[in-house]
């Protein structure tokens, strides 16, 4: 079988071997079995996964395709494995980078301390088309703002993770996480146990206590719902998924409505108030009242209730503003702000178009650096100079000319890779890590998350939408790291 | 729980057991095909009439042939109660209640789908038509066995089965109803062998036939109209659909038996009182077409009863809820 004997880390950082192609260390195990396997056979399991996830309906639709294209997120069975060491730095980043932005959030929407003290540019804040004003002077239950979290990750060649990016609306994904595990301990059960993988499982669970925290005070039992805009999203799946392993109502705008004061749902048995919903619908569409009038997926009042306190939201409103692509080069500066110390997981270097010497670096370097749009998100909106041609760059140019505010630049970064099943054989492919987070009572980090892995040959373009597929990620337990 | 979903589960209940019934009439017709040496059109139009949907088939310019009614039945996309029509509407309505519903019948559904819309799938249908549709009935009995053992029996599983009844009952009523129509004017065939076939079809058209001799050892159309009507024990019997859908109903409100809370028991109740106090013989007396027409119309007052009772109901003003 044409495996790891004849894999070539091809000098990139590989996530399973080191430079010379030796297993990492917690590795050996699921190289011995894939070695152990008889020709094809790999081939034949990865199919059976993806006949298996075709039949368990695990599908996304596709926008801009005719309504009901349906297609299994593709998924590739060789698992990312992170070991103990790594997983801690990890958890303690993100737990410092999500309590800091919470506290921005607060202040930005509560006495802008930080815009007064010159930490962050106020023009900057003020003119995001994230700034949510009908927010101002509001505190929302328990004083969370972002309540779920999805934090990009990168490694780069110096085996070093980056934050690249930060989720803070409806990040999505999740739910792949829970499903590719299934799949993998089917696929390799005893693997899986020796290896004594850190369970992803509890999420669920996780996800609904702290909805139950959010509950309005006075309210013993709260009716909790996740608030879909409905089957044709892209995300259907996961919202369906996680109501259903919460044991929660799955709600869509029209099952909702405002009367007295309290969000109610229409049921077989007449009217039933609600009290907590996770919300999977941007904040522009979610109330037509106070957002965009046009929205048919909104809930009329509802704002108002949540305002007046007898319903709570996962995530808040107005959250978008942490995750605008150029308040992410100021995290650093706004991690040290809130808690005092140096960001545990440090930013990719970025330059700000808004300010004159960076914009000058970046319109002479378009050909190395990448470039993104402010408020775009699912790899649209995005220039990567190395690949693009000279018209494309010349387009780009003249947009961060025209509206310098609405980007920011990184040098490219060479993603780390995984060894992934091409044909009959395994070749490295460039992955992200999107690591699911949960602020409730305290901040829990799920030991895993989602490896996105871009599945053309040299791309670095994770996006499901543009050819990107998911990997397991095995996150290894404390003991097993340490006797390796 | 929220009226969309007691809707959707209704109504894939309602989807599915149509894909069956219309897998059942061709395969009892294919068999009957065997049996009756007559022209083809004459043996492939009564199916369509069975439907309802005489005119949309000619609209098409179709030929009754075997090949042309049945990808018409069973593929046409265009034609809503296509089995594949049902199978991917029903599909529709499951994944808008995924979370409500057990994955096994999920993953069943999708799956009878996916197998539906393959290309081996129509190809085998004409060729090997009584081992299609005996896999398509099968696969409606297997969701109806996921159903009734992987899912709790509390208010959806109700609305489940009441979709399902309903439907069932619909189906029966007018398989006798065309059948008798069409059989009965030929008296000089009474109790010939063909005669005897044709009415043995109409049994097994509801998957009757052997329940029937257990009760009846002889085949009369009176008999026949008064087991698929009025048999408390035979399962697709309309007595006995109704019934079902009654307790159903009475589980979902909680009121008892003979008691009526809301429009749709009551119309329900009455339409079960009208089957305990009359009989076969009355029926034909006074016309059995005119007997099932009005159950028609009556059934599909129920479906817009229990519409407006649980599925679209709307919020009173809010002035009359507020207590303070």
């Amino acid at each position: 079988m044409e495996t790891f004997t004849t894999y070539d880390p091809e000098g990139f950082y590989d996530e399973l071997v080191d430079e010379k192609g030796v297993p990492r260390p917690g590795v050996q195990l699921l190289v011995d079995k894939i070695e152990s396997l008889p020709k094809g056979n790999l081939r034949l399991r990865q199919n059976e996964a993806e006949a298996l996830l075709l039949k368990m309906g695990i599908t996304f639709n596709v926008y801009g395709q005719d309504e009901g294209t349906e297609k299994i997120f593709p998924f590739d069975l060789i698992p990312r494995i992170i070991a103990n060491k790594d997983w801690q730095h990890i958890e303690a980043g993100l737990k410092q980078r999500i309590f800091a932005l919470n506290e921005f959030l607060q202040d930005i929407y509560n006495g802008k301390k930080i815009l007064k003290d010159k930490i962050v540019p106020e023009n900057l804040i003020l003119s995001s088309k994230t700034y949510r004003k009908q927010c101002e002077g509001f505190t929302p239950p328990k004083r969370i703002w972002c309540h779920v979290t999805g934090t990009d990750l990168i490694r780069g060649a110096d085996g070093c993770f980056y934050v690249l990016e930060d989720n803070l609306r409806c990040p999505s994904g999740v739910s792949y996480v829970l499903e590719n595990r299934q799949v993998l301990k089917r696929t390799f059960p005893y693997v899986f146990e020796k290896s004594r993988v850190r369970a992803v499982d509890e999420y669920p669970a996780k996800l609904l206590d702290m909805l139950a925290y959010l509950a309005p005070e006075g309210v013993q039992s709260p009716t909790i719902g996740v608030l879909t805009p409905g089957i044709y999203n892209s995300a259907y799946f996961e919202h369906s998924f996680l109501s259903q392993q919460m044991g929660v109502e799955l709600v869509e705008g029209r099952d909702l409505i405002v009367a007295d004061g309290h969000v109610h749902m229409l049921t077989t048995k007449g009217l039933k108030r609600v009290d907590v919903l996770y919300r999977r619908i941007d904040d522009d569409f979610i109330d037509p009242a106070v957002f965009r009038p046009d929205s048919l997926l909104g809930v009329k009042g509802l704002i108002e209730v949540y305002k007046a306190g007898k319903l709570a939201l996962a995530n808040a409103p107005g959250t978008g503003i942490a995750d605008d692509k150029v308040v992410y080069a100021y995290v650093p500066k706004i991690i040290k702000y809130y808690t005092g110390e140096d960001p545990i997981l440090p930013n990719v270097p970025t330059y700000i178009c808004q300010d004159e010497t960076d914009r000058k670096y970046v319109l002479e370097h378009l050909h190395e650096l990448v470039v993104k749009a402010a408020n775009e998100s699912g790899g649209y909106g995005m220039l990567i100079g190395p690949h693009a041609t000279e018209s494309e760059r010349k387009i780009f140019a003249e947009k961060i000319s025209a509206d310098p505010r609405n980007y920011i630049a990184q040098p490219t970064i060479s993603l780390s890779r995984v060894p992934t099943i091409v044909g009959d054989h395994l070749e490295g492919r460039h992955v992200d890590l999107r690591p699911y987070v949960i602020f409730g009572e305290d901040i829990y980090v799920q030991p895993g998350g989602l490896t996105r892995v871009a599945l053309k040959k040299g791309s670095l373009v994770v996006n499901s939408s543009q050819g990107g597929g998911s990997k397991d990620t095995w996150v290894l337990s404390p003991d097993q790291s340490e006797e390796n | 729980m929220l009226s969309r979903v007691a809707n959707s589960i209704y109504w894939m209940c309602r989807y599915i057991e149509r894909a069956e019934n219309v897998a059942r009439f061709i395969d009892v017709n294919l068999n009957l095909l065997l049996d009756m040496p007559a022209e083809e059109s004459k043996q492939w139009s009564p199916l369509i009439m069975t439907t309802g949907d005489q005119a949309l088939y000619e609209k098409k310019e179709q030929a009754y042939t075997q090949e042309d009614v049945i990808w018409f039945l069973t593929f046409d996309r265009g034609y809503s109660n296509s089995i594949l029509s049902c199978v991917s509407a029903a599909r529709e309505n499951a994944r808008s209640i995924r979370e409500i519903i057990s994955s096994e019948m999920w993953e069943h559904l999708n799956n009878f789908y996916l197998e539906l819309i393959k290309e081996e799938a129509i190809k085998m249908a004409i060729q090997e038509p009584n081992r299609f549709f005996k896999i398509v009935k099968m696969r409606s009995h297997l969701f109806t066995g996921l159903l009734d053992s992987t899912m709790s029996h509390g208010e959806a599983w109700n609305f489940a089965r009441i979709g399902m009844m309903i439907e069932r009952t619909d189906k029966t009523s007018r398989i006798l109803d065309v059948k008798y129509f069409m059989l009965l004017p030929e008296a000089n065939l009474v109790n010939t062998p063909i005669d005897n076939i044709q009415w043995i079809s109409v049994l097994k058209s509801a998957s009757a036939f052997e329940m029937y001799r257990k009760e009846f050892h002889r085949i009369t159309p009176t008999n026949v109209a008064n087991f698929l009507i009025f048999n408390k024990l035979f399962p697709r019997s309309i007595y006995h659909c109704l019934s079902k859908a009654q307790d159903c109903l009475h589980r979902i409100t909680g009121s008892t038996n003979g008691a009526s809370t809301n429009p749709a028991e009551k119309r329900l109740g009455r339409l079960m009182a009208d089957l305990e106090y009359t009989d076969i013989e009355e029926v034909i007396e006074a016309g059995l077409h005119e007997f099932l027409d009005d159950l028609q119309t009556k059934l599909n007052q129920l479906g817009g009863e229990i519409g407006t009772t649980f599925f679209n109901i709307r919020p009173l003003k809010s002035s009359t809820l507020s207590e303070q």
